[in-house]
């Protein structure tokens, strides 16, 4: 059987990609940012996850308003990264393992999780940039992009998320493998690039919801999504992917390390290692 | 029906939005394309025209206008990418939508830190 050694979590802002093509990472504005990794490095560096589920939400590189899915599993050999929009240099494509995927993806539809399949899925930097931060010398695991719906509402409520993530995490314990998977969730935490509005940051809730996600994993499917937006900005309701990939560790954790920057661009910038305990 | 639920100057982008803005989504996702914005930027009437925006989504976007982009349809995703092309950043788009100064707006999110650690 496969072994989930536990969830990562980071924030995901297209400027970080700029700042480590540019190898600004020591920067005075970066580095409270880019050091918050080094203890979940290390830890990966002795674990070495050889499967990475990635829950994450695009942003208008692969999906679009014509067909927006509530939830979307990738089951390809390999996903491509492109332009955004921004001219950033694009990375190499990142290696899938369709075993997994479809593993998945049958588990999910048994337990009535009536998702989309992917055979071709461009990633955008919300699954690109946790790869880059976590093994930024490129010994990444193989990927299974989990996406949710966090730009068109209606989103999926935080308690279907913790579902989600708990049948995916079935789904991986139950893969016939010696393999070790980690969970990873990217976005967040609390902002608002929309409206008058725009520039709203919670520290006490991100806080409170970080300290959650190692002793009360459900603490936050209590809000609503409207409360979610109200209360961690329109798009610091990216935590739903949080709350999936720790939702998709069972039974308890210990925290690796965790860290908590106000501003990395317009976002208060998480990041958190947790292991399966 | 529209999503319920009052939040200052917040519009969350439920169906009607989605619907009342899908050709100003559009063009914008098209600008994921170097050669689209290309395009754009060699001729921004008749690109729009193209992409059939309505009367009040080709004035918001002829006049840079992020509030009225998003009262327009707009979804900041996709608008995004537009402001890339104007090669502004979202601290630009914050300021802009707060009628402040880009540094205020910057100085603003650092003050953020002066919030309490604890609810």
């Amino acid at each position: 059987m496969a072994n989930i050694i536990g969830a990562l979590a980071t924030s995901h802002i297209p400027a970080i990609g700029g700042a480590i093509a540019k190898g600004l990472e020591q920067d005075s504005y970066w580095k409270p940012f880019f050091d918050g990794f080094g203890p979940a490095r290390q830890w990966l560096n002795r674990e070495k996850p050889d499967v990475a589920v990635v829950f994450y939400n695009d942003h208008g590189l692969n999906f679009f308003l014509d067909k927006m899915p509530t939830f979307a599993v990738g089951a390809a050999e390999e996903y491509r990264n492109e332009d955004e929009g921004w001219g950033i240099p694009t990375l190499p494509p990142f290696p899938g393992i369709p075993e997994l995927s479809w593993g998945i993806i049958n588990h999910l539809v048994e337990r009535e999780f009536d998702i989309v399949t992917c055979q071709e899925m461009l990633v955008d930097h919300a699954f690109t940039l946790p790869f880059k931060l976590f093994w930024p010398n490129g010994d990444a695991p193989l990927a299974v992009p989990v996406c949710i719906n966090t730009v068109q509402f209606p989103l999926p409520s935080a308690k279907r998320c913790v579902a989600l993530g708990r049948a995916v995490g079935e789904a991986v314990a139950a893969w016939d493998s010696d393999k070790t998977v980690v969970m990873i969730g990217s976005g967040g935490l609390s902002h608002q690039l929309d409206g008058q509005r725009a520039g709203f940051i919670n520290k006490p809730f991100d806080l409170k919801f970080m300290q959650s996600m190692v002793d009360d994993p459900e603490w936050a499917a209590q809000f609503s999504v409207l409360e979610l937006v109200e209360k961690t900005g329109t798009q610091g309701v990216e935590l739903l992917n949080w709350l999936a990939a720790r939702s998709a560790v069972p039974g308890g954790v210990r925290k690796v390390h965790s860290n908590y920057h106000i501003p990395i661009s317009n976002t208060a910038a998480g990041m958190m290692a947790l292991e399966a305990a | 029906m529209s999503v319920q639920k009052k939040i200052f100057g917040t519009t969350p982008f439920d169906g009607a939005m989605a619907q009342k803005g899908y050709a100003l989504n559009k063009m914008c996702f098209s600008f994921n394309n170097a050669a689209n914005r290309a395009a754009f930027k060699a001729d921004e009437q008749a690109y729009m025209r193209a992409y059939g925006l309505n009367d009040q989504q080709a004035a918001a976007i002829s006049a840079r206008d992020v509030l009225g982009l998003l009262a327009a349809g707009g979804n900041v995703y996709y608008l995004a990418k537009f402001a890339g092309i104007l090669a502004l950043d979202v601290q630009d788009l914050g300021a802009a939508q707060t009628g402040m100064t880009k540094d205020a707006f910057k100085a603003r999110l650092v003050a953020q830190n002066q919030q309490p650690s604890t609810m």
